[in-house]
């Protein structure tokens, strides 16, 4: 085996692990990190959606060898101690947005939904309702119709400032 | 669980080269479509493999001469965001578009796709209409396929098995416009029923269309080109007459099968009308 190291949320982690080993079960086995949940283990889900260097990647589909040296933000990597008053319990503008508009339901595809959002925003998206559906077209829900995580994401849009830390 | 086989990760194709040539080792780029065959249920999983992603002389868009080269690890964000691409193979970056969503055009790549060789494979038809040529490598040195020949049947490449698929290479041709249409079951995540690219050069005098390819998808074991089909609107215009016999020629040229995605008889109609409103769009009537 190989030792990999890459960063994960900010910190750095080695793992010694097969290089073949999923990304999505490094994070869940190996760094007890399960917020990023296994839908249908083959890209179609988009439930284990993490962001690579900044990119959405489905997490089961990404051997751990090729995440060496890269930078991986999970759903445990969103939410943040508040640092402005207003700030709901530190969650991230996002996050928040899901609660507002009761974008969650089963929960499953949340943090997916999460974080292929996130990449949206970071991307400069704005709160048109097709970008952002073009966005998450690689996630399923199979519970809210989708309607509510669209008007979750477009509500973020419109909140994110700009200085939203993480 | 997943099954772990063995890997390493070169850092230079020639390294990558010389543990190919020692012994059965199978490449793994993006893995869209490995890691998802790696369940422990499909068959016996690979011996060895070998990682592709750290190979950065595999990377890279850019104009050689009068050809527009690509390398085989650009992914289809990549395509997607390149001005070359957009300028020069339109019909490359609308099929990217197609495949997937985000995550999977963000890891997915074109030389993934073509050694996958899925006949239903998106952007294979674009290679073959836009007469692409496959470049392969290994410590033997390099060898220029044409698309026409690198698919020579059902899920099978011309690489020999110690050579990395290392580059494609468009011919920029003056003049030439190309279309692409996938049908699926809805815009994102699917597998195509068919899948289609057309490319011409539209002359001067009167919009006869010239070096006419068309090329399908989802159709046969492999992707294919539809000569038939192309004879009929080789030296003619892409008026209405023209389109009803294309799509006639196209019907009785395909002979594709039912299978869990389609049945023959939709893929059939369907191809015909999708080449009719192709060429009603291009003629602009």
């Amino acid at each position: 085996m190989t030792a990999y190291r890459f960063a994960v949320n900010g910190a750095p982690v080695e793992v010694d692990v097969p290089g073949m080993r999923r990304l999505l079960d490094v994070l869940r086995e190996d760094l007890a990190l399960n917020g990023t949940k296994e839908g249908c283990g083959e890209g179609e889900c988009g439930a284990c959606t993490v962001l690579l260097d900044g990119s959405p990647v489905d997490s089961c589909l990404v051997p751990v060898c090729q995440v060496d040296g890269s930078a991986v933000l999970t759903v445990e990597g969103l939410a943040v101690a508040p640092t402005r008053p207003g700030q709901a319990d530190g969650l991230d503008e996002l996050q928040a947005a899901f609660l507002v508009t009761g974008g969650a339901q089963c929960g499953i595809c949340t943090p997916g939904m999460l974080m292929a959002g996130r990449a949206y925003l970071d991307g400069g998206g704005g709160p048109d309702h097709d970008a952002i559906r073009e966005a998450i077209a690689g996630n399923l829900c199979r519970c809210t119709g989708y309607t509510k995580i669209v008007e979750a994401i477009a509500l973020a849009a419109v909140t994110n400032d700009g200085d939203a830390v993480r | 669980m997943p099954v772990e086989p063995p890997i390493t990760s070169p850092r230079t194709l020639a390294d990558a080269y010389a543990q190919l040539a020692e012994g059965p080792v199978t490449p793994i780029a993006g893995g869209t479509d490995l890691m998802v065959s790696l369940t422990g249920e499909l068959g016996e999983p690979p011996e060895r493999m070998l990682d592709l992603w750290h190979l950065d002389e595999l990377r890279g868009i850019a104009l050689d001469g009068d050809s527009l080269v690509l390398g085989a690890l650009t992914t289809y964000t990549d395509l997607r965001r390149s001005s070359l691409c957009r300028e020069h193979v339109p019909a490359l970056v609308e099929a990217a578009a197609t495949i997937g969503a985000a995550q999977i055009q963000n890891r997915g790549t074109i030389g993934g796709n073509a050694v996958n060789a899925s006949p239903a494979g998106d952007t294979l038809p674009v290679l073959l209409a836009l007469d692409a040529t496959l470049v392969c490598g290994s410590v033997r040195g390099e060898r220029d396929v044409p698309a026409t020949a690198f698919w020579p049947g059902y899920r099978r490449t011309a690489l020999a098995p110690d050579e990395l698929l290392v580059r494609i290479r468009f011919p920029l041709v003056a003049g030439r416009a190309s279309r692409f249409r996938k049908v699926g079951t809805r815009r994102a995540q699917s597998i195509s029923k068919v899948v289609m690219a057309l490319a011409y050069c539209a002359g001067t005098d009167g919009g006869l269309w010239t070096d006419v390819r068309l090329a399908l998808g989802s159709v046969a074991p492999t992707p294919i080109r539809a000569s038939a089909t192309e004879a009929v609107l080789e030296g003619r215009p892409p008026i209405p007459a023209i389109a009803e016999l294309a799509a006639e020629t196209l019907a009785a040229e395909l002979h594709p099968i039912d299978d869990v995605r389609s049945t023959a008889e939709y893929r059939r109609v369907v191809s015909a009308r999708v080449l009719h409103r192709l060429i009603r769009e291009a003629g602009g009537w």
